[in-house]
């Protein structure tokens, strides 16, 4: 018989194989690191789905992996900053590769 | 069946203080940073080294690990930290490494005169602490979550040192450097995830005693050790290793090409050895040595090739890494009555500890020599023997442990590892360190021949290098050689608190 | 059949992933995304995981979705991005991901019987901490050298983007999060919704030590709001030399460290609470960290300095 947390464990699966699939194959940086979180959400939900499953002594879901989801969302999230933080940092750059290249100031207006 | 209990030993306190002293370091230089971020790294440098020390006596005086579980909650819902001989040896090589390299950088770090906080400085130590601390939760944790988080910990202080000197192409390394390292995180936490589906634990000693083979445990050790593969750069996931590490800074490249790599086989190493099912399985081993032996060969070819004396360097990190990933097989068809028994396991410890040493030196010394010369292209070394004496002598004997010459650590390493193969008749490997020792010596001879090379006409040294940072170059370079007089055989402080196999 | 509901929300789900990837412009991606992260906090709902809920709604899709967006309106456009490189490619690598995907799908019907659960080793010693919300007990107590070095984490992905400053720039202020067309809609929005939306981020913290909600929840709302007064453009992103700025990134992890080790004092060791004052020890621990996670998510999506100092 399937169950409830048997159904979200192959909609993880699914997510980590698509996820994967565009880390792999995009050739653009923003959408390797878009790709990168679908895979991230992939492995989370595996995680809930041990919780779901482990749900006893009162508790609906087993708090253990819910705590190791929260904190793998928060770092995720950093991850994603510091990739986009890289890739504008690249875009500014320019194809030049001299040292002290002043980047373009992306904001013109207040002071 | 109960997971075995920890219990708090004596010196337990030292193993929170060795993970949390340079988290305050880095927090006191960014909220107080202001022109004070190298005075307070050198608080911290000896603290830790001090730490690092206390903790390997104290191993040593009760020859049993010490143990800290954390706010006294059991794993495995809490979490304990714990040293044992490897651990402990590891924290002081970190710890070692480490100062060296903040001597190294004292005064290309600080923060100019006529300004209260530059970037270069500030980043720079931040993120070494930051690093230090990572690296001995990576050695001190039991729980495969916690030990996820000190690889992120890890990843997020070593990416952007990459790219210190803004340069698009360090960016474009960092960029590549830092997808390759999530996609081994979420690998890693893939496997995490069905373990703990399988086992409501995450305590590497519960695993252990619980650890049975089925399909989810396979599926998961599989995608754990590929992410960490990723992460250690070991053929074919090696790409972004060599921009990475030659567009650093020189001191930041050591500590990478040093350090960081080893705390993902580290965590291969653990998880082989003391979380799967034993026996191991024999056709992984074999896949894994095989990788190791493509690393070495491919690698050191690569290596042969460079123009730039820092890609030199970099590729034959990768090829030193791969003689790591020899050890499976060669312990698995060992006889000796436990793992670390081996002589196979001793050799890949003692390859890990003397490449560390050798190849911080030799970045620190191509470092010292592109300030002297300006460039670092190996067909234009000539005069560099003249310029900075003391780091090319450096290079040469760290380039001993590389090749697997006496006498240096990398000799003893090799040796042991060769006959572990012999005596398991692993043939391949056999061949693969024999003709890899000959790579390198290619290698690293090229680059002393042109250096040694009379100086062109109108040579003249750009920078006047201090005399302090060549003596530490050469001092890693010494303790490199200095390795290759243990004795040719197991070591009981190694094997200090750890599990022996059935 | 209950499962219907469920069966649809993961073929939602799928699909708002597979149109994230296929699709040819990168906005039309980042936007997906968002509504894949806002469909999974309905699954978190149904994995009876609300606190996860909350913080995918809050960082997984909102702030996650915020920074792409503002990655896409900085990014140079570029024609379309095609997906296929070269046939065998793209089969090879679907193939590996077939495999990879089957492997865990084939885990996954097979659950083991009874279900591995730390359930109730977790409910038997929350007693001792008089805490009502056990995920929050396990983020700061049985497991709170994760959460520890998690902030940690943060305040280096902090240092990681700034280390992007351009050099003539270090301690200015990032680039203005100030929307294209400035509506009239927006600063409305922006003068009305912040004290709302700080009160819900408070509540969310103190409310978390019993019932769903905390630290995360609270400071990404908290976080949401300042962005939104950024973009509105009522307040210009602070310099990153700014030594408030500085104090509140740290003040979170400060004070939990300085609880971290008041515990070899007061209790018996590193992150342990003597059990009268668990409680308020954690509500003053989590205050201190949703405050600095508000400000690093926020420094977070402004990115690096992109102005020198005044």
């Amino acid at each position: 018989m399937i169950g409830t947390a048997t159904v979200y464990g192959l909609c993880a699966s699914g997510l980590v194989a698509i996820g994967l699939y565009g880390l792999v194959l995009h050739p653009t940086p923003l959408r390797k690191v878009i790709a990168f979180n679908l895979l991230g959400s992939g492995t989370f939900v595996l995680f809930g789905v041990a919780a779901r499953r482990g749900g006893a002594a009162g508790f609906l879901a087993d708090p253990v992996p819910q705590a190791m989801v929260i904190t793998g969302i928060v770092v995720a999230f950093a991850s994603t900053a510091l990739a986009v933080a890289l890739l504008l940092r690249l875009q500014e750059t320019g194809a030049s590769s001299i040292e002290t290249t002043p980047p373009e100031q992306q904001d013109n207006g207040a002071s | 069946m109960m997971p075995a209990g920890y219990a708090t030993s004596e010196g337990g306190a030292l193993l929170v203080i060795a993970v949390m002293l340079p988290i305050v370091g880095m927090i006191a230089i960014f909220a107080l940073g202001l022109r004070r971020a190298e005075r307070i790294a050198f608080i911290i440098l000896p603290g830790g080294l001090f730490i690092a020390l206390a903790i390997a006596a104290e191993v040593a005086r009760t020859g049993a690990a010490v143990t800290y579980v954390l706010g006294g909650w059991q794993p495995p819902l809490g979490i304990a930290l714990q040293a044992d001989g490897l651990s402990a040896t590891l924290m002081v090589l970190t710890a070692l490494i480490l100062c060296a390299v903040g001597l190294f950088a004292r005064g290309t770090f600080s923060t100019p005169p006529d300004m209260s906080e530059a970037r270069r400085p500030m980043v720079f130590w931040t993120l070494m602490l930051g690093l230090w601390s990572a690296l001995n939760t990576v050695f001190l944790g039991q729980d495969l979550f916690n030990l996820f988080v000190a690889l992120e910990l890890l990843t997020f202080s070593a990416v952007p040192l990459v790219c210190l000197d803004g340069r698009r192409e360090t960016v474009q390394a960092a960029l590549r450097y830092l997808l390759f390292a999530l996609i081994g995180s979420v690998f890693y936490l893939l496997g995490a995830a069905l373990l703990y589906g399988a086992y409501g634990t995450l305590d590497m000693a519960g695993l252990r005693l619980q650890a049975h083979y089925n399909p989810a445990t396979s599926v998961a050790l599989g995608l754990m050790i590929v992410g960490l593969m990723a992460k250690a750069a070991l053929f074919p996931l090696h790409l972004w290793l060599p921009p990475a590490h030659a567009g650093a800074p020189a001191a930041a490249s050591a500590v990478l090409s040093a350090l960081v790599v080893k705390a993902p086989f580290f965590l291969i190493l653990r998880l082989w050895f003391d979380v799967a099912p034993q026996p191991g399985n024999q056709l992984a081993a074999q896949m894994l040595a095989w990788l190791g032996i493509f690393s070495i060969v491919f690698c050191s070819i690569i290596a042969l090739r460079q123009v730039r004396l820092k890609l030199m360097i970099a590729y034959s990190t990768v090829a030193q890494i791969g003689y790591l990933f020899l050890v499976f097989p060669l312990v698995m068809a060992s006889d000796a009555p436990s793992a670390w028994q081996s002589i196979g396991w001793t050799g890949g410890v003692l390859q890990l500890v003397s490449h560390a040493l050798a190849k911080a030196s030799m970045f620190l010394a191509a470092g010292l020599i592109a300030e002297a010369l300006g460039h670092d292209r190996i067909d234009n070394l000539n005069g560099a023997v003249t310029a900075v004496p003391i780091s090319v002598a450096a290079f040469g004997l760290a380039g001993l442990s590389l090749m697997g010459l006496p006498p240096s650590g990398g000799f003893v390493a090799k040796l042991m590892l060769l006959t572990a193969a012999t005596e398991t008749a692993n043939w391949w490997i056999v061949a693969a360190i024999l003709v890899g020792g000959i790579l390198a010596a290619s290698y690293v001879f090229r680059v002393l021949g042109r250096a040694m090379a009379a100086p062109k006409i109108g040579f003249k040294t750009l920078a006047h290098i201090p005399l302090y940072r060549e003596l530490v170059v050469l001092g890693l370079a010494i303790s490199a050689v200095v390795l290759g007089f243990v004795p040719l055989q197991p070591f009981a402080f190694l094997g200090i608190g750890r599990v022996g196999l059935p | 059949m209950t499962l219907l509901p469920d069966l649809a929300l993961v073929l939602l789900i799928l699909t708002a992933a597979v149109w994230t990837v296929a699709v040819r412009d990168r906005r039309d991606a980042v936007i997906g995304f968002i509504v894949v992260g806002l469909l999974l906090s309905l699954a978190w709902v149904r994995l009876n995981a609300v606190d996860v809920a909350l913080t995918e709604a809050a960082i997984g899709g909102g702030a996650t979705g915020l920074l792409l967006l503002r990655a896409c309106a900085r990014l140079v456009p570029r024609p379309a991005e095609s997906v296929l490189p070269h046939p065998a490619m793209w089969i090879l690598t679907g193939l590996l991901c077939s495999v990879i995907a089957a492997g865990l799908a084939a885990i996954v019907v097979m659950p083991v019987e009874p279900p591995a659960t730390l359930a109730p080793e977790a409910a038997a010693n929350m007693g001792e901490l008089g805490l009502g919300n056990p995920v929050t007990v396990v983020l700061l107590a049985y497991r709170a050298l994760d959460t520890l070095l998690e902030k940690v984490v943060l305040v280096l992905a902090l240092i990681g983007v700034w280390t992007l400053t351009p050099e003539q720039f270090w301690g200015g202020a990032p680039a203005s999060l100030r929307a294209q067309q400035s509506s009239g809609a927006l600063r409305l929005l922006a003068q009305v919704l912040p004290p709302v939306g700080v009160v819900i981020g408070v509540y969310l913290v103190w409310n978390g030590a019993d019932h769903p909600g905390g630290t995360f929840q609270g400071g990404t709302v908290l976080a949401a709001m300042w962005l939104l007064v950024m973009m509105a453009d009522l307040r210009e992103p602070p310099e990153i030399r700014l030594h408030t700025l500085r104090l509140l990134v740290i003040l979170g992890p400060v004070v939990f460290l300085v609880a971290g080790f008041a515990g070899f004092w007061i209790a018996n060791g590193f992150l342990s609470y003597p059990p009268a004052f668990a409680k308020p020890i954690i509500v003053i621990v989590e205050a201190a960290l949703a405050l600095s996670i508000a400000v690093i998510l926020g420094m977070l999506v402004a990115g690096p300095a992109a102005r020198a100092p005044r």
